[in-house]
């Protein structure tokens, strides 16, 4: 994990978040000094060491497969930007 | 005055009916009438509401219904803009989210709803929760009460002032790596994160699930055991919500301190610590000493890699919980060509600064080339940190440190910053990593200008019993926390 130049358009695009340019430069600056200080784990020997997801762990969590209320076709679409005909509007995906 | 009362005084009072709810509620909104222009601690309110629910309130109370029934019934309390609350505005201090509305309650409300709570207004946070000085905001920076020119903590800080303000009589937080406990010692009131699983998360707008939990803010410990037995417990609609049974937090206060083995670990007195807090918690821990607690030195090796590590796991876990705002479902939308273009242009106008940053690195270490170096190399270190934490554990019952390394800094130091920012969660961020309890309790004041300092316990996971009987013990033997800002107190 070498301090890496970090591509801020290319990690913008993936994070689908339309940056200035200003902005760019800005983030490119701050992100550059908080990964510098995360290079701090790097001292840290980790082999044979298991990652950890959850502090509490706790697998296989079910619960009974019954038929239940869920949230009405209405309310659903009561905070929704554009809609009609009881359906989110989105631009044209294909031609 | 009424608002200034806490839970376990009020509910003596409105069960006798020497008082109403509506008199209580009153008071709580002429308490923001009066002082929040200066403070800001709420997004939004809605005192007609608060008054119907208040209303509703007197009628079971004249109807014969007691605080044991309904432990809450008639008390006002304010919820943090991270939590749904059903027909409420739900903003998570965000342009992105300005004009949502919930359309469920959060498990958390629906339980202190059952326990007759007049849940009322939002309270101002950083944005989706991102930030340790309620500056992130897109509605505007909360002050602390105590000087209005410096922040109050964050990111739980419109709930923390509204407290120390007495706009509210407790309210709730979340903290995900300190934003209960950091802005609770800001403002000198009571901040109780419980252990991770405590309480669902279910309605609760998710930054980062494997270490947000949801907590309360309050006037003393008392009323923080009472609030959690209340909201705690295993939720079908959480499946990381722990099956432990929920013990009576508000027994456990019995004082009885007296061989409790107390950790203090010596990485948390280094470096960076403020003379002032450091004199205030020496002479918190002598007083836990006196009531009987045994202080025993302790080490947690790893606690100087904390920070580095919750912004990696931190980041990461917010970059895909975050994906959700696209702009399609609710909320702002900016349009755009296609699809693509949609989510780039909403996400680009509706997020602030903090919340893309978090964002963009959160991505980047998750993303092809790099997951292995940052985020798997994070999340071994994380065990490194809870391992620290189960060692221990293995031989004390508690731990005690200074919640934040200084009194509140002023509005604007840290802001342009961001790494100065991230350290002043220095101390409470190990807690989320090892899926430990918290609570920070007033412990002190400095000199000039008068700032409140806390004092952080640390409990094992599901000890809050334990932690809260030492934080309540410390408390009854001490003033701080009857303390008031002088602009609550000024009529």
């Amino acid at each position: 994990m070498a301090a890496a130049e970090i591509d801020i358009k290319y990690v913008a695009h993936l994070a689908r978040i339309a940056l200035s340019p200003d902005e760019e430069k800005k983030l490119a600056a701050q992100l550059g000094g908080i990964l510098g200080y995360i290079e701090k784990l790097n001292e840290l020997d980790v082999t044979n060491i298991e990652p950890t997801a959850h502090a509490v762990p706790m697998v296989n969590v079910t619960r009974a497969d019954e038929i239940r209320p869920s949230l009405p076709h209405e309310d659903a679409l009561r905070n929704a930007p554009k809609q009609a005909n009881g359906l989110f509007i989105v631009p044209k995906i294909v031609e | 005055m009424l608002n200034q009362l806490t839970i376990s005084e009020l509910a003596v009072k409105l069960s006798k009916r020497e008082i109403s709810a509506r008199e209580v509620t009153q008071a709580c909104l002429d308490q923001i009438a009066r002082v929040d222009g200066k403070i800001h601690a709420f997004i939004s309110h809605d005192p007609r509401d608060a008054l119907a629910q208040a209303d509703a309130a007197d009628k079971e109370i004249s109807s014969g219904a007691t605080p044991v029934q309904k432990p809450l019934l008639g008390i006002p309390i304010a919820v943090k803009d991270v939590l749904a609350v059903k027909n409420q505005p739900l903003n998570c201090g965000s342009k992105i989210l300005e004009k949502f509305i919930s359309l469920y309650d959060a498990t958390a409300v629906e339980k202190l709803k059952a326990a007759g709570a007049i849940v009322f207004g939002r309270c101002n946070m950083d944005e989706f929760a991102m930030g340790s000085s309620t500056e992130n905001s897109a509605f505007g920076v909360t002050k602390n009460p105590w000087d209005i020119a410096r922040i109050p903590g964050g990111s739980s800080g419109g709930s923390a002032a509204a407290v120390a303000a007495d706009e509210a009589i407790a309210t709730l937080g979340t903290d995900t790596g300190g934003s209960i406990r950091q802005p609770a010692a800001l403002c000198g009131v009571i901040g109780l994160k419980p252990t991770y699983g405590r309480i669902s998360r279910y309605g609760l707008v998710a930054f980062a699930s494997s270490l947000d939990q949801i907590g309360s803010f309050t006037k003393n410990v008392s009323d923080a055991a009472m609030m959690i037995g209340v909201m705690s417990g295993v939720d079908p609609r959480d499946s990381t919500s722990v099956p432990q049974p929920v013990p009576d937090y508000v027994a456990a206060l019995d004082g009885k301190v007296k061989g409790l083995k107390l950790g203090l670990p010596k990485e948390y007195l280094i470096g960076g610590l403020d003379p002032e807090v450091k004199a205030a918690v020496d002479a918190a821990v002598k007083q836990l000493e006196k009531l009987g607690a045994e202080i025993v030195e302790i080490s947690l090796p790893h606690t100087d890699y904390a920070v580095a590590t919750y912004y990696i796991v931190a980041t990461a876990e917010a970059s895909a919980n975050l994906a959700r705002f696209d702009g399609i479902r609710y909320g702002l939308r900016v349009d755009g060509n296609d699809p693509a273009e949609l989510y780039s242009k909403t996400r680009g106008a509706g997020f602030g600064a903090e919340v893309k940053r978090r964002i963009i690195l959160g991505t980047y270490v998750l993303s092809s080339g790099y997951y292995d170096a940052y985020y798997l190399r994070a999340q071994k270190v994380r065990t490194l940190i809870r391992s620290d934490f189960l060692k221990a554990f293995e031989t004390v019952d508690a731990i005690v440190t200074p919640t934040t390394p200084t009194a509140a800094f002023k509005i604007g130091e840290k802001s342009g910053d961001p790494l100065q920012m991230y350290l002043s969660d220095i101390f409470t961020i190990s807690c989320n990593l090892a899926g430990n309890c918290g609570v920070s309790v007033p412990c002190g004041f400095t000199k000039s200008p008068r700032l409140p300092i806390g004092l952080q316990l640390l409990g094992k996971p599901f000890g809050e019993e334990t932690m809260l009987k030492l934080a309540h013990a410390y408390e009854q033997s001490t003033n701080w926390h009857r303390e008031k800002p002088p602009i609550s107190a000024a009529v």
